[in-house]
């Protein structure tokens, strides 16, 4: 199902997790880049995009954060984070940064492939799924995987597109952050709804006129999140 | 018996009140009593002096014993005076006074032509005996003055200064409760300072006081305060970064471990078997290494809640898929299906976890789980099949790296040994609490039961989807 040319470009100053974590991805059959700092990193993105980025938010130079956002001015690539801590700072600035994603070191390799597979995944719009959804001023459409808000294309990546398309599936009802969890990123019951409520946020600033009010992803207390018609 | 700092100033406000009032109520009563008598003795000698006069005037060398009554009826004197009068060899007593009451000294000394005062005593009742001679006659002239009428306004004196003195040592008191209350004031505020800190509020400082005394004590407790602070926040420090610098090397061993794992088939036999001891023992020491981290931030004071409404029964269920436990039997009473706690999922997915692999671990394998409300709670109850944790054990059950007597064995033993301290944690952070107790009925095994407080009921959201 995976393409065997899937590239992952990887940024880890440290050798012997980038060697191993190479090893480990190239079992599942990935070609890896592996660089060792930032500006390294952003060197060989733009020479040669890949289709999954994995960081390490500790580098020396320019810190990770700062090379997700470089990445993301120019492209919508899944990135996933590593971070050395769970705590909510780090995971929440590097989601804000732009991360579709993130892990905790130590790691397994199993959990860091079914993450990158989850990213990889194509948007598959369900049966039920209007050719074209039409809001007020916002409109999409899933098969061309585009959105437009006063006719104009919104450029979103492709998690918030995902998002997106999932709340669209389920017009008016709501979504729990579980739901979004599982949907869009794979995750069981435990997985961090703070990824739901960053991404969310993000896609408000895009495609609301107005973000602290929002007219479209509207947020149901203690519920969840829904796309009003 | 010890009395406390309060008591003792009241006291001494009091006692301080008392002594006060009592020497001046003393003093007031000499002076006043001296004052008195004086006054009315310096009364009494200028009257008698005058009525001696008067009587002198009135007699003629005729005169005889008979014609004196009349004499001296006419004779004003102080109040409660008596008059005697000496006539040569006769004596006009008074009523109640006879002449064998007065003072022989003082008659010698009056006949003697000397006028003379002595204060004495006359049926028991303290007298003033004046005594002045007519000089024209072989007469003499006397006045009692009964001084108990002083005595009287002396014991009224006494009356109203004692009823003054009470109502100061009453006054002292109360001043010295105000006194008291004021001087505990700040050591008020140093005890709730001090019991802050115990409660793990490291952070807690005092004010800076006005009073020199005061501020010094300040000063001192918040330098206490501060070593403490940073004593505790390095040793936590200490342990977290520790956990962090195993975890690169862990990463590192986790990810060469999955690639021999994956080429498992071009291992020889010692290989594959030297290959599984890596990977169980690094599994467990990748959790020591994880639980160590979570408890420095739980010491640290550190670690962050992430509430969230949550129904209950979705989450045991979501818990139990988790950890591959899908058959374990979920009993849950007829209001359960509604309950909601505002809680972490991840902690208390945590939670569940830890307690599910206690029961594997240590009690015989996880029989069930039970979920009913209970007074604005939610109880879940975890239940084993194993030989159950004897009564001495259930405090220290929690504690860490504690494995009782039925886990001492380490045998094949992969837990972390804080997975009930984390429980407990856990459980405390989000205002609940945890115990083991026996299962219900007859059958052997221990019962973990999590109380969590119920989330609020919010009626906006109850005709929500």
């Amino acid at each position: 199902m995976v393409a065997v040319d899937t590239r992952i470009l990887t940024v880890e100053d440290d050798e012997r997790i980038r060697t191993a974590v190479r090893l480990a991805l190239e079992e599942e059959g990935w070609l890896v880049d592996e660089t060792a700092n930032g500006e390294a990193a952003l060197e060989a993105f733009a020479r040669a995009p890949a289709d999954v980025v994995l960081i390490d938010i500790m580098l020396p130079g320019i810190d990770g954060f700062e090379v997700c956002r470089s990445i993301r001015r120019t492209s919508d690539v899944p990135i996933v984070m590593v971070t050395a801590r769970s705590d909510t700072h780090d995971v929440v600035a590097g989601l804000e940064a732009g991360a579709d994603d993130y892990l905790t070191k130590p790691f397994a390799p199993k959990e860091l492939s079914a993450r990158i597979r989850a990213l990889l995944r194509r948007v598959r719009p369900s049966e039920t799924t209007p050719d074209r959804i039409r809001i007020d001023r916002l409109e999409l459409a899933p098969d061309e995987g585009v959105v437009r808000f006063d006719d104009e294309e919104v450029h979103l990546t492709r998690t918030e597109f995902r998002l997106l398309v999932e709340l669209a599936n389920n017009m008016g009802r709501v979504l729990s952050r579980e739901d979004l969890l599982e949907r869009v990123w794979g995750y069981d019951y435990f997985g961090d709804g703070r990824l739901v409520d960053v991404h969310v946020r993000r896609l408000r600033t895009k495609i609301e006129p107005d973000p602290a009010m929002p007219r479209y992803v509207v947020t149901v207390r203690g519920m969840g999140y829904k796309l009003q018609a | 018996m010890q009395f406390g700092l309060r008591s003792r100033i009241l006291f001494s406000y009091a006692i301080g009140g008392l002594a006060l009032s009592l020497t001046l109520a003393g003093a007031t009563l000499v002076l006043a009593g001296r004052q008195l008598i004086d006054d009315r003795e310096e009364a009494a000698t200028a009257v008698a002096v005058n009525n001696a006069s008067r009587l002198s005037n009135q007699l003629t060398p005729d005169s005889t014993i008979e014609d004196l009554p009349a004499v001296v009826d006419s004779l004003t004197s102080v109040e409660g005076a008596q008059q005697l009068v000496r006539l040569e060899d006769s004596w006009l007593p008074s009523p109640e006074i006879g002449r064998d009451d007065l003072p022989a000294a003082l008659v010698a000394r009056v006949t003697d032509d000397r006028a003379g005062l002595v204060r004495t005593s006359i049926d028991g009742r303290p007298h003033l005996v004046i005594g002045v001679p007519l000089f024209a006659f072989d007469a003499d002239y006397y006045e009692v003055v009964d001084l108990a009428g002083v005595d009287g306004t002396l014991g009224t004196l006494r009356f109203v200064v004692s009823g003054a003195a009470a109502g100061t040592t009453v006054l002292g008191a109360l001043l010295g409760l105000w006194a008291s209350g004021r001087t505990l004031r700040p050591l008020r505020r140093v005890r709730s300072a001090a019991e802050a800190i115990a409660g793990g509020r490291l952070d807690t400082r005092l004010e800076p006081q006005t009073d020199p005394d005061l501020d010094r004590l300040a000063e001192s407790f918040n330098e206490m305060a501060g070593a403490l602070e940073a004593r505790i926040r390095r040793d936590a420090r200490f342990a977290s970064e520790v956990s962090h610098e195993l975890r690169s090397p862990l990463t590192t061993l986790t990810s060469s471990v999955a690639v021999l794992e994956a080429r498992r088939g071009e291992l020889s036999d010692r290989s594959q078997t030297a290959l599984d001891l890596l990977t169980t023992d690094l599994t467990r020491f990748s959790r020591l290494v994880d639980d160590l981290l979570e408890i420095s931030r739980f010491d640290a004071g550190a670690a962050a809640l992430d509430q969230a409404p949550m129904e209950v029964l979705p989450f045991i269920n979501a818990a139990l898929r988790a950890g591959h436990r899908e058959g374990i039997p979920v009993r849950a009473s007829a209001d359960a299906s509604r309950l909601v706690i505002n809680g972490d999922k991840r902690r208390l997915g945590r939670v569940m976890a830890n307690l599910f692999d206690n029961a594997d671990r240590y009690g015989g394998g996880l029989t069930g789980i039970s979920v009913r409300a209970g007074d604005g709670t939610v109880r879940i109850d975890v239940e084993d099949d194993g030989p159950g944790v004897a009564v001495a054990e259930r405090a220290t059950v929690f504690d860490r790296f504690s494995r009782g007597s039925a886990g001492g064995r380490r045998g094949d033993d992969t837990g972390s040994g804080l997975g009930l301290s984390m429980v407990l944690e856990d459980v405390r952070l989000h205002g609940g609490v945890v115990w083991v107790e026996d299962r219900s009925g007859d059958v052997p095994g221990a019962c973990f039961v999590v109380e969590l407080p119920r989330a609020a009921e919010d009626p906006d959201e109850e005709d929500t989807p």
